[in-house]
């Protein structure tokens, strides 16, 4: 589904809606399942995962096209890319540090963590395979953040509701948060088809 | 410090839920009659199926976690008779069954029974049918019988089976006359066929104070207004499908829908704009299950922002 | 001290303990994204057990040499090394199972189990310690994802590893091989599972009282 095809409003609600990366795509469970309880933390995740995600893809499709594809290493994208991300979170951690404290401070440990969010390396690895340019590689990688963004605030604002509800002990936590995932991916199926 | 606004029956009593329930099981006779009056005695067993698996389930469950039994307050006979109503006449038992065990243990018991599910276990019940099972859940029967009407007088492809949404999903003028599509001599699920039936109901919830108006007058309003702008017939997109029934009897569900009347604005507005999009461009003939569930998602975000713009600040709970 | 324990109880510990799906609740990604059907499922989790073996190795052999500042990104690239190896393994030899996993097969670069394992594990013990607690964990790994699987290919295509297993009067649930069903499965396995262990403690507590 290229930009050209379709357009960047389509564009845009197939990353978000259609193809959501929690809900068709699977990727970045984790920090959904984990960083999902209070609305505030879940949204500072999530809009730190839209700007990793945004300045990961363009990174890595720099290095694939103008490094890996020319001395035909293509095999060794996903070591490549996967320290790219990781350089790239401590360089946005320095940065934030200094220039953003209140931030830096706010988001913590999820920061680092965010190199071992599967869709970061999912969305980089997604763009080289479905031969995406610069400008899809990146905004791929910010609209699919930003349906990760909006997978995790809805999951915040439920689990949030849930906290004085009488959830059989052996579900509380992470089953009844899996299940509340399964419940909303069912909604989701109903944006299936909208981009063709 | 937690600010929380929570919903659910927390000011009602098991009296009060059983009241309500009763008024709803009133509001839904008559397109209850008028179902099984249209598709015959199959339509009968399916309602039956759905109501008795939704009570047992509810009662299985409540005696196995060692709680207090609360069938009595009637929400499982209304839940597994919303699921009935929303079949295809000619479905076979055990989906009803399933989609009603589904509905109550996994949507409702699961989450801590009454008021605290997040989504509405009719809706999901359906669309985890729609889903699992998509021949058979899209396979609707022709009336047995019709209401003030004669088989000649309906168009050739009510004949064939399909569903006036679906022959406009497929560009099809369908040719129903609106009489037919009020009175419901049409393909389509139990109870969403007869719209006069379900107006009734509509009305005697309104004046028995059981739901407020806001939901499905703001849904409906929006599904006919944005049916207008793209160049529909906005009367036959508000008679076609299950737009009515679930704007009355789905999307009225005051445990997945916003607390305030300006939520359930937005809830009723974002609902409509959902069944057209989907209509118009998505996969399905039909969006009504999938509008209402992503809303019912949204809900608890319209709650906490809605009440912050209108008090100024977040309410606490004492 | 950590108490010493047997290699034997360090493997079963991968399994039942500490599984890292159904107890440790690591590596969700994978777990829900490919066990559309059995065969799927227990080809990610040998492939990732090969790389948690691997890497256990390697990083416990290096442990005493990796300046703790950039252990993480050592232990990154070691995981790496290995991904690759069974990326181009299987892309050449079992090409089938290669275009199933898809990206789930690189992806287990940044699967939270083997960095998890690297970190808790393999820098602070010995190499057959290491060897075996990886190999507990990618067993343990593994069977959970048969269990996924089995269940949902059963329920969603009534056959398991491809053998139609209910006949064919059964009309098999769609919903089970499709998104919402990876999330619902793995939530009431984890639910049930959770629930028969809380049962086991509290039976054991109870014994305990009455041998008191």
């Amino acid at each position: 589904m290229r930009l050209s095809d379709i357009g960047i409003f389509l564009f845009f609600v197939n990353c978000v809606f259609t193809n959501n990366f929690i809900f068709s795509r699977f990727l970045g469970n984790c920090p959904y399942l984990g960083v999902s309880n209070k609305l505030e933390t879940a949204t500072g995740m999530g809009a730190a995962v839209t700007f990793v995600m945004g300045i990961a893809s363009l990174f890595t499709y720099l290095s694939y096209s103008y490094i890996l594809v020319p001395l035909n290493l293509q095999y060794l994208n996903t070591i490549a890319f996967i320290l790219i991300i990781a350089a790239l979170v401590q360089f946005v951690e320095m940065f934030m540090k200094k220039s953003l404290p209140a931030l830096y401070s706010a988001l913590g440990i999820y920061l680092p963590l965010i190199t071992t969010n599967c869709a970061v390396l999912g969305v980089a690895l997604l763009n080289m395979n479905s031969g995406y340019n610069l400008l899809e590689s990146v905004l791929s990688g910010v609209f699919g953040a930003l349906g990760f963004l909006l997978a995790i605030v809805l999951m915040a604002g439920v689990r949030e509701r849930l906290e004085s509800s009488d959830i059989p002990k052996a579900f509380k936590g992470f089953p009844i948060s899996l299940i509340i995932a399964g419940l909303m991916s069912v909604a989701f199926l109903g944006f299936s088809g909208l981009v063709k | 410090m937690t600010l929380r606004v929570s919903t659910g029956p927390h000011i009602l009593t098991r009296e009060n839920t059983q009241t309500l329930m009763l008024d709803v099981l009133i509001a839904l006779a008559p397109a209850t009659a008028a179902g099984i009056f249209l598709f015959g005695l199959r339509a009968a067993w399916v309602l039956c199926v759905a109501v008795v698996a939704a009570v047992v389930s509810e009662y299985a469950w409540q005696k196995l976690m060692k709680k207090s039994v609360t069938v009595h307050d009637l929400s499982a006979v209304v839940t597994g008779l919303i699921i009935g109503l929303n079949m295809p006449a000619g479905a076979p038992l055990w989906m009803p069954a399933i989609g009603s065990i589904a509905a109550i243990i996994l949507v409702k018991q699961l989450f801590g029974g009454m008021g605290h599910n997040f989504m509405n276990p009719a809706m999901v019940a359906r669309a985890f049918l729609l889903a699992s099972w998509p021949a058979r859940m899209t396979t609707f029967l022709l009336p047995e019988r019709l209401l003030g009407s004669t088989q000649a007088s309906l168009g050739v492809d009510i004949i064939s089976g399909a569903t006036p949404l679906v022959s406009q999903k497929l560009g099809i003028s369908s040719g129903v006359p609106l009489s037919d599509l009020f009175l419901g001599n049409i393909p389509g699920s139990i109870g969403e066929v007869c719209k006069i039936a379900i107006l009734i109901g509509f009305l005697y919830m309104l004046v028995v104070k059981a739901i407020s108006w806001h939901v499905p007058v703001f849904f409906l309003g929006s599904v006919a207004l944005m049916t207008w702008l793209i160049g529909g017939d906005p009367l036959v997109a508000l008679l076609s499908g299950g737009v009515l029934f679930g704007a009355v009897f789905m999307a009225t569900d005051y445990v997945t829908n916003p607390m305030l009347r300006v939520g359930q604005a937005v809830f009723g507005i974002g609902c409509g704009l959902m069944v057209v999009i989907i209509r118009s461009w998505g996969a399905y003939p039909e969006g009504v299950t999938y509008a209402i569930l992503f809303m019912n998602c949204l809900t608890p975000l319209i709650d906490r922002f809605i009440s912050r713009k209108v008090y100024g600040m977040v309410k606490k709970n004492a | 001290m950590p108490k010493k324990i047997s290699l034997r109880g360090t493997f079963v510990n991968g399994i039942l303990a500490e599984n890292p799906t159904f107890r440790l609740v690591l590596g969700t990604c994978p777990t829900i994204a490919v066990t559309t059907s059995a065969i799927n499922g227990v080809g990610m989790g040998l492939a990732a057990t090969f790389v948690l073996i691997g890497s256990n190795v390697v990083i416990s052999m290096l442990r005493n040499f990796i300046p703790n500042k950039v252990r993480i990104p050592a232990f990154v690239v070691v995981i790496c090394t290995f991904v690759t190896m069974i990326q181009l393994f299987m892309q050449a030899f079992m090409p089938s199972l290669y275009d199933a996993l898809g990206i789930f097969l690189p992806l287990i670069v940044v699967n939270c189990i083997i960095l998890a394992r690297a970190e808790a594990y393999a820098s602070k013990n010995p190499v057959l310690a290491s060897a075996v607690d990886g190999l507990g964990m990618g067993f343990g790994f593994t069977l959970a994802m048969l269990l996924m699987g089995s269940v949902r290919e059963l329920l969603g295509n009534g056959s398991i590893f491809g053998l139609n297993l209910l006949g064919a009067s059964f009309e098999p649930a769609l919903l089970f091989i499709l998104a919402p069903g990876g999330f619902l499965i793995y939530g009431l396995l984890l639910g049930i599972i959770n629930g028969l262990g809380n049962r086991r403690k509290h039976n054991k507590a109870i014994k305990e009282v009455k041998a008191a």
